[in-house]
C-alpha cells in the first residue's frame, strides 16, 4: 500500500513528530514524504532510517500557509497514487488536512492512537482523552493525523532518495507579519517531560524552583489556568481543557488541585506525579506517584535528588 | 459585517462519560448538553464584539434535530441576531462542514467562526473543511481577531509560539482561548432569545466518510502511590526503575 506521509519543515530541523509520522507510516505501507522549503538534502534523506523510500519536496515555497500545503499534498498524493495520508495532528496538520480531506474526497481521521486494526478501524482519542474511539473510513483514500506523542519513532536502517517536487503550490491565503517564538527551552506539545504548576505556587516570582527541576530534568514548563490567566506564565504554558493538550512521558504538577478541565489537558500523560499539601485534592485519585508535602520545599528537594541521580548515572 | 458563526452541542464538561448498547454509542443518560464552549465563549461572543463595534449582523448555524434547539435558543440568549438549524442528526465532520459550506454559498458572509474544536470529538476538522469547500482562506486555532474594512489581523498558535497574520474577508476563522471572554446571558437576553427567528433548513443528504463503530473507556487507574516528602531519592529511584520515564 502507497503512504504519502506530510512533514513539517520547521525551519531545516526535523520534529519528533515528523519522525512518528513517518514510524506510522511505515506500519501501513511504504511511505514517500512529502514536505517542502529550505530542509536540506542530508537531512531529509536521514528519515529513510524510519522507513521513508522517498522524499518529495518542494522548494518553491517556505512555511505553512495551509492552502499552499493542501495544494502540494493532494499533487503528491496524486503523484504517488497514496492511499493513506499521514499527518500530526498537531498546529500544521490541524489546519491541513481538514481541507485535504475535502479536496480528495478522502475520510479523515484525527487524533489517532494506534495503526489501522484488520478491518480498517482506528482508535482516536475522544471526549478531551476520557475515552477512546474506533473509526471506520467509508472512502477509498483515508487521511490519518496522529496525536502527538502516541507512536515512538523506530530506526529500521536505510536511506531516502530525494526528488524535487513541484506541488503546484500557488498562493499563499495569510499574510505572516511577525512570529512570536520564545528562545530556547522544549515546546511544549512535543515535551517528553513537563513540570507543571498553579496557584499554589503562590506567585510568578517563585516559579524559579519549577524552572530550576525543570532543567535539571530537560523538561518543559507548563501551567494551570488560572495562572495564565493571571499573567503569572504566558498562555500558551496553560496546559488544560482550553489550553494546550498534552501526553508527555511524565507530567509532574505541584500546586494545582486537579480540575476535571485540567485533567482533560494531561490524562493521556503516560506517569503523572502530584505534589500538593492538600490530600484531599482530586488530582491525587489521577495521579501515579503523590506527594503530600509543601511544593516549596519538595521541589528544591526533588531537584537535588535529580541532580544526584544524573551524577551517579 | 455580516458574521456566521457555527455551533455545536457538548456534553456540560462535568458529564460522565459511558457508552451503551455495547459500546457502540455515547450514554446521554443524565446528560446535560451545553453549547460546545469554544463555539460559545470564543466564536459568538468574538463575533458580537465585531458586530456591535463595526455593525452587521451575527446569524448561527448548527446542524442538529429538533432537540438540539435548547442549546441554539442559549446561543440566541447570548446575543446573535437570527438562527439556522440544518435538520440532521450531526455524525461526522465532513457532513457538517458540507451541510454549512452548502447552507453559506452565496449568502456573502465576510466572516465564518468557529470554536478550535468540540470537547466530545475533539477533531479539530469543520473549520477547514468548510473554508476547502468554499474556497477561502483559513486562520486555524486564532487566538484574537480585529478587522480593518476588508482584512482581518489575527494571533494564531503556532508549535511554541503565535503568528500574527493578515487575511483578506471573506475568510473562516476557528477561535481559541484568549479571542474573547466569556458572556453570561441576562434575563432580557434570555426573554428576547424565545422569538428570534430560528429557521429550519433541509439538510442537504451529504455523505458519511468516517463512522465512530466503537467506543471504550481507558484502563481505571491503580491507586496512586504516596512518597514520603522527605524522600525525594526514592521518587527518582521509582520514577527510573519503575515507571522507566528517566
Amino acid at each position: 500500500m502507497s503512504v504519502l506521509v506530510y512533514i513539517n519543515s520547521n525551519g531545516g530541523k526535523l520534529m519528533k513528530s515528523a519522525l512518528e509520522a513517518v514510524t506510522y507510516g511505515k506500519m501501513i505501507g511504504d511511505v514517500t514524504v512529502v514536505t517542502n522549503g529550505s530542509t536540506g538534502d542530508d537531512i531529509l534523506s536521514s528519515l529513510g532510517a524510519y522507513g521513508a523510500q522517498k522524499v518529495l519536496v518542494d522548494r518553491s515555497f517556505d512555511g505553512t500557509d495551509a492552502q499552499q500545503l493542501t495544494r502540494l499534498v493532494g499533487s503528491a498524493a496524486e503523484a504517488t497514487g497514496a492511499t493513506s495520508i499521514v499527518f500530526s495532528n498537531d498546529l500544521v496538520g490541524k489546519a491541513v488536512a481538514p481541507r485535504l480531506s475535502v479536496r480528495l474526497s478522502a475520510g479523515l481521521v484525527s487524533g489517532a492512537t494506534g495503526a489501522p486494526d484488520a478491518d480498517g478501524k482506528i482508535k482516536v482519542n475522544v471526549f478531551s482523552g476520557k475515552a477512546f474511539g474506533h473509526v471506520k473510513v467509508n472512502t477509498t483514500k483515508r487521511i490519518i493525523s496522529l496525536l502527538p506523542n502516541s507512536f515512538q519513532p523506530q530506526e529500521v536502517g536505510g536511506s531516502a532518495s530525494i526528488e524535487e517536487f513541484d506541488g503546484n503550490a500557488g498562493a499563499a491565503g495569510l499574510v505572516v507579519k511577525a512570529t512570536k517564538k520564545p528562545e530556547g527551552g522544549v515546546p511544549l506539545p512535543e515535551a517528553e517531560l513537563v513540570v507543571s504548576a498553579g496557584r499554589g505556587l503562590k506567585g510568578p516570582e517563585n516559579w524559579g524552583m519549577v524552572e530550576d527541576l525543570a532543567n535539571e530534568l530537560g523538561a518543559a514548563t507548563a501551567c494551570s489556568r488560572p495562572v495564565a490567566d493571571i499573567g503569572w506564565r504566558p498562555h500558551h504554558e496553560h496546559v488544560g481543557q482550553t489550553g494546550v493538550a498534552i501526553r508527555p512521558n511524565l507530567y509532574i504538577a505541584a500546586g494545582i488541585s486537579g480540575a476535571i478541565q485540567h485533567l482533560a489537558g494531561v490524562n493521556g500523560s503516560k506517569v503523572i506525579v502530584v505534589i500538593n499539601t492538600d490530600a484531599e485534592a482530586p488530582f491525587f485519585k489521577a495521579a501515579d506517584y503523590g506527594i503530600v508535602g509543601d511544593a516549596f520545599e519538595v521541589l528544591p528537594r526533588l531537584t537535588e535528588a535529580v541532580k544526584k541521580f544524573k551524577a551517579a548515572n | 459585517m455580516k458574521i456566521l458563526v457555527c455551533i455545536s452541542k457538548a456534553p456540560d464538561t462535568t458529564s460522565k462519560i459511558a457508552f451503551t448498547d455495547g459500546n457502540t454509542k455515547f450514554s446521554e443518560d443524565g446528560v446535560q448538553y451545553i453549547v460546545n464552549p469554544y463555539d460559545e465563549w470564543y466564536a459568538l461572543v468574538r463575533g458580537l464584539e465585531l458586530k456591535e463595534s463595526v455593525g452587521g449582523s451575527v446569524t448561527i448555524v448548527t446542524v442538529g434535530t429538533a432537540e438540539d434547539e435548547p442549546t441554539i435558543r442559549k446561543a440566541l440568549a447570548i446575543g446573535a441576531d437570527e438562527a439556522v438549524r440544518i435538520d440532521a442528526e450531526a455524525k461526522d465532520a465532513f457532513q457538517v462542514a458540507t451541510e454549512i459550506a452548502n447552507y453559506a454559498k452565496g449568502q456573502g458572509f465576510d466572516l465564518i467562526l468557529t470554536g478550535k474544536e468540540t470537547i466530545n470529538y475533539n477533531g479539530s476538522q469543520v473549520a477547514g473543511m468548510i473554508a476547502e469547500h468554499l474556497d477561502l482562506p483559513l486562520v486555524s486555532l486564532a487566538s484574537k481577531l480585529d478587522v480593518n474594512g476588508a482584512t482581518a489581523t489575527c494571533d494564531k498558535e503556532i508549535v511554541g509560539g503565535l503568528e500574527i497574520v493578515e487575511v483578506q474577508l471573506p475568510a473562516v476563522i476557528s477561535c481559541a482561548k484568549g479571542m474573547a471572554e466569556q458572556r453570561i446571558p441576562n434575563m432580557r437576553g434570555i426573554m428576547a432569545a424565545r422569538t428570534k427567528p430560528l429557521n429550519v433548513v433541509a439538510a442537504s443528504a451529504s455523505v458519511l466518510n468516517t463512522e465512530f463503530v466503537a467506543y471504550d473507556l481507558p484502563a481505571p487507574k491503580s491507586a496512586v502511590k504516596l512518597i514520603d516528602p522527605e524522600n525525594m531519592d526514592a521518587l527518582v529511584e521509582l520514577l527510573h526503575n519503575e515507571a522507566k520515564v528517566i
